[in-house]
């Protein structure tokens, strides 16, 4: 009696449905629950992944990349990994690089590591108000800055600094970026790592998550629509694929089978909020892939080798017509979110140590000094002169300015380019705050 | 259709039309109008492209874009998802490339899925990018109520646009208007909301929804001269001259205000707004400091609308020139009803009656 089939049938029934809260008269059906995720491990846990499914490095098959999209979706239950523990780079996703390009692979992620250091360090020494490091990730945009052509559109999120590293953009500008300082070509206008380089043809970062996914695929439609060759490449983390505009960006890359590529960096952690709040416990990232119906793979993030791979597969099948792929970065997110975050705070101090992928930049120099390409001496000398590299820059962009040091630009460029041209409103407001700022400062000049 | 008139009978200050010379006009409703505008653009720029629900093949709910399709390819006009939020993202992405894309909102009432791409990124990307990208999207969208279709097919949400620093905010209220506005905004490298009163598309509706609407074709405004002109952003239009009351008003109400004004026999200077952002104050405070009355008229709620700030820079402006306190006549601030659309809507009554009490001798 009571069960919803006689709802409205027996006295039971009738009463339960005159009272819905009344838990007396539920008869004996369970009490429902919520199911609120909880990550494996908490500050002073053991970390212990051996529950992770970590494939074994040559084992994935490599489709065609003209293939039918279903070709791809057991691999996005999968892992392809390239590297072998003995830095050995096996099975039919090994790139075959060549050495030059190998060494140019690490070096840039060797440069990004030294630069993310610093800037941290200049965060902490008071220069900027914030910065965010991709330590542990720099595979994820450093090979597939190399596996694109260098005019495709990079659609980044705020990690992705290796995209304009390895495109070559001066170290200089980023830190001027960071400083918010008087040669910051953004006018000082962004929080510190939201670039934006048009020439490297790298959009610029919002800050706001997830909305640059529908915006490659506007782009890779433009191209498709204009006859271009050119192809876009999407960034986002795991914790907003969540986000509407995934699945916005999904949908119409599916309907008009953009050129576009999707990268979901799963790093496990959206500032302190675990991968399972973003729908881990179910599936995998790159099972939305399936539902949606384009190609999906599934990468070993800290394997430079395998995300060039994947990223290359991905770039010639778009570029061949063949329309969108999602690609999920397995990886692991080093350090904080952000200089603002203390991750002591929320997970335990072993998750890195005990990460089972490794860091990308030790199997990569591995690989070449297995290959007889590399050495422990070679590496050192390259950290020692990244590092002078990133210091000698820090200094040049230290001569316009840090932050808070009054070398910004002049106020009236507060009011300029919200619009082409500047209405009255914003003339007679641009005329108040040069006023102010001549009251408060009777010597100031611009 | 097609006439050559040297007397279009338009009462549009614009003068723009970039000739002195008689060009051919044809009458239109405001969707032919529009239509029109899409076609020329279209033509002329191979850039623009349109996008948004249902208006490839079919041409749109409103009719606004048919035969486009057909005549300008499936690449350049073509139906999307629904999906709001997709539609303005990959406009942004679109615009990013080098396209002038037009989307289209099928009802102002379902923008709100596209918030964020247009408030966050459409607005900000000139200025958060320091110019090197831009977002010249135009967002038509018909709004405003008056047609039974209740809370979902009735909003009036221009206050939540023109709030946002970096978006224009455009409402025709003529054919002739809605052309060359349109124009403009697609021409123009800033994002634009254009607002289309959809209670206007077929007939200059004025308020008094229990008497026959007249067409178009009897209105001196819907004579639309013929190819491409622009009605330039930021220019209000003097709908008439007047000396003892300004009335600011667009879309739908412009059409309200001129009647009951004439049923009142009041000397009213109406005043067509056309653009919000960038508003036209020179033409305001030049109005206002001349007749020293000033009515306010929009169909939106009332509180916190367009309305609250344009009564604010008046009070600014021209205080010293008020004869009476500033009048505001909106909608309630209540969802827009379905039964009780009449009762919700800013007409005669309210109006007359707020014309009252302006007109009271001091």
């Amino acid at each position: 009696m009571g069960c919803p089939a006689d709802a409205g049938v027996s006295d039971a029934g009738f009463q339960s449905m005159s009272s819905p809260n009344s838990a007396t008269d539920r008869g004996n059906l369970p009490p429902l629950s919520l199911h609120v995720p909880e990550p494996r491990f908490r500050p002073g846990d053991a970390a212990d992944y051996s529950h992770l499914p970590i494939s074994q490095a040559g084992a994935q098959a490599r489709p065609d990349e003209a293939c039918a999209p279903v070709e791809t979706h057991p691999l996005c239950l999968d892992l392809i990994r390239v590297l072998d523990d003995e830095g050995r780079a096996v099975g039919p996703w090994n790139p075959a690089l060549d050495a030059e390009t190998l060494r140019r692979m690490l070096r840039a992620m060797a440069l990004t590591r030294a630069f993310d250091d610093r800037m941290y360090r200049a965060q902490r020494q008071g220069k900027t108000s914030f910065y965010m490091k991709s330590t542990g990730e720099e595979a994820t945009a450093v090979a597939p800055a190399m596996a694109l052509a260098p005019d495709d559109m990079v659609f980044p999120t705020y990690r992705q600094q290796g995209l304009l590293i390895t495109r070559g953009y001066p170290l200089v500008e980023m830190i001027n970026q960071i400083y918010s300082n008087r040669a910051d070509k953004l006018l000082g206008r962004q929080l510190p790592v939201m670039y934006s380089a048009r020439e490297q043809s790298f959009f610029s970062i919002s800050g706001n998550l997830a909305t640059q996914f529908p915006q490659a695929v506007g782009w890779a439609m433009a191209s498709a629509i204009k006859g271009d060759t050119r192809i876009a490449a999407a960034w986002l983390g795991e914790g907003s694929s969540a986000e509407g505009d995934f699945h916005s960006g999904l949908t119409f890359a599916a309907v008009y089978n953009a050129p576009v590529i999707f990268n979901i960096v799963n790093n496990q952690w959206a500032i302190s909020s675990f991968s399972g709040f973003a729908g881990a416990e179910r599936t995998t990232f790159a099972a939305r892939a399936i539902g949606y119906g384009i190609a999906g793979l599934r990468v070993d993030g800290n394997d430079p080798l395998a995300v060039y791979a994947a990223s290359r597969w991905a770039a010639d099948r778009a570029r061949a017509n063949g329309g969108p792929t999602l690609i999920e970065h397995f990886t692991y997110r080093a350090e904080g979110h952000s200089t603002s975050d203390d991750p002591g705070q929320y997970r335990s101090a072993q998750e890195r140590a005990e990460w089972p992928l490794g860091d990308p930049v030790t199997r990569l120099k591995q690989h070449l000094i297995a290959l007889g390409e590399w050495s422990e001496d070679a590496h050192a000398a390259m950290d020692l002169e990244l590092v002078e590299t990133v210091k000698a820059a820090a200094r040049e962009a230290e001569k316009n300015g840090v932050l808070g040091q009054g070398l910004h630009h002049p106020t009236r460029t507060l009011f300029e380019g919200v619009f082409e041209e500047m209405p009255w409103h914003l003339r007679e407001q641009s005329e108040q705050a040069i006023h102010e700022r001549r009251i408060r400062y009777p010597d100031w000049q611009e | 259709m097609t006439s050559n008139s040297s007397n279009s009978g338009n009462s549009s200050n614009s003068g723009n039309s970039g000739s002195a010379e008689p060009r051919a006009t044809r009458r239109m409703n405001m969707i032919e109008a529009i239509n029109d505008a899409l076609d020329i653009m279209l033509a002329r720029d191979p850039d623009v492209v349109v996008l948004g629900e249902d208006v490839g093949y079919f041409g749109g709910v409103f009719r606004a874009t048919a035969g486009l399709q057909k005549k300008h390819g499936r690449t350049r006009v073509f139906d999307t998802p629904i999906s709001e939020c997709g539609i303005i993202g990959v406009a942004v992405g679109m615009g990013a490339y080098g396209l002038r894309p037009v989307p289209e909102i099928q009802f102002a009432d379902y923008i709100y899925p596209g918030l964020d791409q247009l408030v966050s990124e459409a607005a900000r990307l000139r200025y958060r990018s320091a110019g090197e990208f831009i977002a010249p999207l135009t967002v038509r969208s018909p709004f405003g109520g008056g047609i039974f279709g209740g809370q979902t097919h009735s909003q009036s949400p221009e206050a939540l646009f023109t709030h946002v620093a970096g978006l224009k905010t455009v409402i025709p209220s003529t054919p002739h208007d809605a052309k060359g506005l349109l124009i403009a905004a697609i021409e123009d490298n800033d994002p634009v909301i254009f607002f289309e009163p959809k209670r206007i598309y077929n007939g200059p509706f004025d308020g008094y929804y229990d008497k026959p609407v007249e067409p178009w074709s009897r209105h001196p405004d819907s004579e639309v001269p013929e190819g491409h002109y622009r009605v330039p952003l930021g220019k209000a239009r003097i709908v008439q001259a007047g000396e003892a009351l300004t009335v600011l008003a667009y879309g739908t109400m412009v059409h309200v205000a001129r009647a009951v004004c004439a049923e009142k026999g009041v000397d009213a200077e109406i005043l067509d707004l056309r653009t919000l952002v960038p508003l036209d104050i020179d033409a305001i405070e030049a109005s206002v400091r001349k007749t020293g009355r000033c009515l306010i008229v929009h169909e939106a709620t009332r509180t916190g609308g367009f309305g609250a700030e344009l009564s604010a820079l008046v009070q600014e402006r021209c205080f010293y020139h008020l004869e009476a306190p500033i009048e505001r006549v909106t909608g309630f601030d209540t969802p827009y009803p379905h039964s009780l659309e009449w009762a919700y809507f800013p007409g005669p009554v309210r109006l007359g009656e707020a014309i009252d009490r302006l007109m009271m001798p001091a």
